[in-house]
């Protein structure tokens, strides 16, 4: 039972190690390589239209900030790609395949409350479900095991506090682990809903760059929703703009204007830019 | 003191405790990190009707418990995730349950001791029969909680994590009330209907508070649930008075000072 875990693990290893080699193979050769790509996608929940006719490109080892105003469907675009939703029409393609649940490729930290003190729970608990939370039966005592999540503990800086109960550790913390899960299956694209919102400044500037560093480190493709671009502007390729069922996808300084806005929101919107910060005026909430 | 094991009615009260303090620390904790505690009460209210319903028709009292919880938990189940965590819903639906209890009681013209050991349980009165049936119906959903024990987890915690990651949610959530359905209909023939939290959360809920991690909090919580059954049982033969209120008191006992003085989670 055990030699049959250990020889999966070891086949897993080899896996993940041949497709970081590929990757890197890809990089040399075919620099811009599409690895997100919606045709003409509309979705359609109940009455009410949410996308319509959205059209983008999200090529290899981008990092994409998806903005947007609150209810604009920023959260229901990353759930397009995890096949959460299917759309009402048109065509996407994740990896080269139609979205599917299950998909180890795809690492996701949907917006996130407050982890519950009274849960009992260890910071390797939680990470463990990303190595094998979606298998059947119960975890056998496993040193390997127990090394993969450590690692992943290792790489969002959380060693140290692999059997803290989760219930103790501050939103920082929390928002750091949550990404450690997200790891684990060694996904090629990582989608973080709100994953700065409940942290102050310095909080949420040190997961910017623990996130840039993964990112490189693995080159891997990110789309981070979030409410407030500047934090991220050093450190993100372009700028996903969704509101009022439309999109608008470029570098930021070309997305993020007033007239651009204005298009997009089909009403005045006004854009300031200041001490290298940008701030969107008159957007519904 | 030893001598009372001599007894087979002590006896079968031992081995079906035995089972049900297991199944009942298992599925409890399921049921706090669910926080579908609510549900569990409301189960047992629900049982109460089809208790009442059975001894009314003249059957064994257990299958009007398993049939009647099952059917809530399906109800409960189809619900939708909106309308089940609405405990104004499930409020209402045990209303329901405990009048129509109430009625078969009234048609029902023997003695008030079966109202009783309904409502507080009767473990030392357990039948051979019941031994096996209790028997049966813990082991297999020990069995498939074992089974589905990492989703299961997994889904508690992060249901949205989880689905994305592939684990049917949906369709875990009902199988997960059908368990404590089953649950809380065997733990009623020890603790009745009224002190179902006894066994079901008690155990669980100190257990969290002491150990970290699901598989020593859960390790735990079935030796408290044990621990307070047996020595309850030992304690009712030897002074008479009621297993059910001493079970309760100890579920008490242990979990007030754990609440007030552990610091391991909190």
């Amino acid at each position: 039972m055990l030699s049959k875990a250990q020889n999966k693990l070891r086949l897993y290893r080899e896996f993940i190690n041949s497709s970081v080699h590929d990757s890197l193979r890809y990089n040399i050769h075919m620099p811009e390589q599409s690895i997100i790509n919606l045709q003409n996608v509309s979705l359609t929940l109940g009455q009410r239209t949410i996308l319509h006719d959205i059209s983008l490109i999200i090529n290899e080892g981008e990092f994409i900030a998806i903005l947007g105003p609150n209810g604009a469907g920023k959260s229901t675009l990353l759930k397009l790609l995890l096949g959460l939703y299917k759309p009402t029409s048109g065509k996407i393609t994740v990896l080269g395949k139609t979205p599917k649940r299950g998909n180890n490729e795809i690492g996701y930290a949907p917006q996130h409350r407050t982890l519950e003190a009274d849960l009992a729970l260890r910071a390797r608990d939680v990470v463990g479900f990303g190595l094998d939370g979606n298998q059947w039966g119960i975890a056998l005592p496993d040193k390997k095991r127990e090394t993969h999540i450590e690692q992943a503990l290792d790489e969002v800086d959380m060693k140290h506090l692999s059997d803290m109960p989760v219930g103790k550790l501050s939103g920082g913390e929390q928002q750091r682990l949550l990404i450690a899960q997200a790891l684990l299956t060694h996904p090629k694209i990582l989608l973080l809903d709100e994953p700065l919102s409940n942290l102050d400044i310095t909080n949420a500037q040190s997961v910017v760059a623990l996130i840039t560093k993964i990112a490189k480190n693995r080159k891997m493709t990110v789309l981070l929703v979030t409410h407030d671009v500047n934090l991220l502007l050093p450190a993100i390729d372009r700028v996903l703009y969704v509101a009022n069922t439309h999109s608008a996808i470029g570098k930021s300084e070309e997305v993020i204007t007033s007239e651009g806005l204005s298009k997009l929101y089909n009403s005045p919107v006004e854009v300031i830019k200041t001490k290298g910060r940008v701030f969107v005026i008159g957007e519904e909430h | 003191m030893l001598d009372i094991l001599q007894y087979s009615f002590i006896q079968n009260a031992f081995i079906a405790s035995f089972f049900v303090s297991v199944v009942a620390a298992i599925v409890g904790y399921f049921m706090l990190v669910r926080g579908l505690t609510f549900a569990g009460h409301a189960f047992s209210h629900v049982g109460f009707a089809g208790a009442a319903g059975a001894v009314w028709l003249g059957i064994n009292p257990i299958y009007g418990l398993l049939a009647f919880t099952i059917a809530a938990a399906i109800g409960i189940g189809s619900l939708g995730k909106e309308l089940r965590e609405r405990d104004i819903t499930i409020g209402i639906m045990f209303t329901l349950a405990l009048a129509f209890g109430a009625l078969f009681l009234f048609l029902y013209t023997g003695y008030a001791e079966e109202a009783y050991s309904i409502l507080f349980g009767t473990i030392l009165g357990i039948s051979a029969v019941n031994v096996v049936i209790t028997a049966f119906f813990s082991l297999l959903t020990i069995l498939v909680v074992i089974l589905l024990f990492r989703p299961l987890l997994f889904s508690s915690f992060d249901p949205e994590v989880a689905e994305a990651r592939g684990v049917p949610t949906q369709k875990l959530a009902i199988v997960f009330l059908i368990l404590a359905a089953i649950t809380v209909s065997v733990s009623v023939q020890v603790v009745g209907v009224l002190l179902i939290f006894t066994l079901l959360v008690g155990p669980a809920a100190t257990a969290m508070r002491l150990v970290k991690g699901p598989y020593k909090t859960i390790g735990l919580a079935i030796t408290l649930g044990l621990l307070y059954s047996w020595v309850s049982i030992f304690l009712a033969a030897e002074t008479n008075l009621p297993v059910s209120f001493f079970i309760a008191t100890l579920s008490f006992g242990v979990y007030l000072p754990v609440r007030l003085l552990a610091k391991t989670n909190i």
